[in-house]
């Protein structure tokens, strides 16, 4: 009974956002309104759960305050980002806040170079004993050299930067495609549910 | 040229809907990028535990759940154990009824053959800290059971303990599993996204750093159909087709319209 009346709300909800191909109207902002307030109540009932309570709350209480007051230091970090909301107290948030830009910028640095820029570069330094080598090889040199802004593109430079730009645009095409076969799957994915667990048809 | 694009939306509706209904077979080619993340699940040994972790929302869960759905079939058909988590709130609801699905199919017991560890925010945190311990960051299960206590997380420590890490997301999770997990731990990396993202992944499969990619609903026909078991993703290939066709005719129908006004402009 549960199932039934989830796919009669599904199907309802799904129709009410394809309303908005013929127009704006209410229905479909009410769908939308929907989505939004039930994915927000559900971010915030998992985190509560599955982060604050077991990671913060039980620890603090039931464990024992003395072994785990050093929890008091992200606690009040915590707190502190949220005077973000009274503009008076709005620059004690910044405090809270470098500290994540910090630490997230530590982590980024360090793991796109260690992570991507290097074994990027590794799988680009390849003998040119094949087509597909040499044409690797070629697309990311020119390519790299289209974003080379200390020099006029003119000369060497222009003839390879014009090669880049090819190499751009056929990523530019295949992503365009990617995106085209993305986006008719998400309509295969809404209709084969209506026409499937909602109508029975197929 | 000025065509009302309600027309066109209900072009892009019948082409889409007349083939689900009347149930057009199409022939599936496996890609070798799927062909490679087929074979590496199934090159592990029956009792493996593997990490899936569904990186994705509702949004895009018409690409990527019939993926997970295979994948699980591929995983549970070898007696392999899975261990289920998500970077995205909403992506263990997804995957927790994936996981229920198939392991009724397949007699499969919680505990046992599969745990959800659940979500954690945290992202690039979450990873490295799994890298020296699990019970780091999912100290229970999601419905609050202490790891310890699962029989299926016995020996199961970090990422040594797990031959393959298996990604399914749509947005760039995968770049911090690759940043973290595979460069500074040395992980195992399948990874399955949404056709959008495939582009962005494909050096990472060229340069080894993931050693198979499905890409969108077209990938995941492809998974079912080395798996023998064709369901949601190849019935939608064939409406995918069409559609594709319907877009190249527009496209053309734009540029030849496009040319032929630039003419009468030029002449008047």
């Amino acid at each position: 009974m549960a199932n039934l009346i989830g796919t009669w709300i599904a199907a309802f909800l799904t129709l009410c956002i394809f309303s908005f191909l013929y127009k704006d109207n209410p229905f479909y902002r009410f769908a939308e309104h929907v989505f939004v307030g039930a994915s927000v109540a559900y971010l915030l009932i998992q985190t509560w759960y599955f982060t604050i309570q077991p990671k913060l709350v039980q620890p603090l209480v039931r464990e024992g305050f003395a072994q785990n007051y050093l929890l008091l230091v992200p606690t009040i970090l915590g707190i502190m980002i949220l005077t973000r909301w009274f503009p008076n107290l709005r620059q004690i948030s910044w405090i809270p806040i470098s500290f994540t830009v910090g630490v997230g910028v530590g982590l980024a640095v360090t793991g796109s170079i260690q992570g991507i820029l290097i074994p990027q570069l590794k799988a680009t330094i390849v003998p040119i004993n094949s087509w597909n080598n040499a044409i690797m090889i070629i697309g990311a040199v020119t390519t790299i050299s289209y974003f080379y802004f200390s020099r006029e593109h003119k000369g060497l430079l222009g003839g390879s930067t014009r090669v880049g730009r090819i190499f751009i645009m056929i990523f530019f095409g295949a992503t365009f495609g990617y995106t085209i076969m993305a986006r008719v799957s998400l309509l295969i994915g809404r209709i084969h549910f209506l026409l499937h667990s909602w109508l029975h048809f197929i | 040229m000025n065509i009302n694009r309600r027309i066109i939306y209900l072009l892009v509706a019948v082409v889409v809907t007349v083939p689900l209904i009347i149930k057009i077979a199409m022939p599936v080619r496996v890609s070798p990028p799927v062909q490679l993340a087929y074979d590496k699940l199934d090159e592990l040994k029956p009792g493996s535990v593997v990490l899936l972790s569904t990186d994705y929302e509702a949004g895009t869960m018409p690409e990527l759940y019939p993926m997970t759905i295979a994948i699980l079939k591929h995983l549970f058909s070898r007696d392999i154990k899975v261990l289920l988590m998500s970077m995205y709130a909403l992506g263990v609801p997804i995957g927790t009824m994936a996981l229920d699905e198939v392991a009724a199919e397949y007699d499969k017991k919680y505990g046992e053959d599969y745990a959800i560890l659940g979500f954690k925010p945290g992202l690039n945190v979450v990873i490295v800290a799994m890298g020296s311990e699990i019970r780091d960051a999912f100290p229970t299960d999601y419905a609050g059971t202490p790891l310890e206590d699962l029989p299926v997380m016995k020996g199961v420590d970090n990422y040594d303990d797990i031959p393959i890490l298996i990604d399914l997301c749509s947005g760039s999770t995968l770049d911090s599993w690759v940043m973290f997990a595979q460069a500074r731990f040395g992980q195992r990396i399948i990874a399955g996204c949404t056709a959008v993202m495939a582009t962005s992944f494909y050096p990472y499969l060229n340069a080894g750093q993931i050693e198979g990619l499905i890409g969108g609903l077209k990938g995941a026909a492809e998974y079912e159909k080395l798996i023998e078991s064709p369901a949601v993703a190849t019935s939608g290939m064939p409406a995918q087709s069409f559609m594709h066709i319907l877009i190249l005719v527009l496209i053309i129908i734009g540029n030849i319209s496009f040319f032929i006004e630039r003419r009468r402009k030029r002449r008047s």
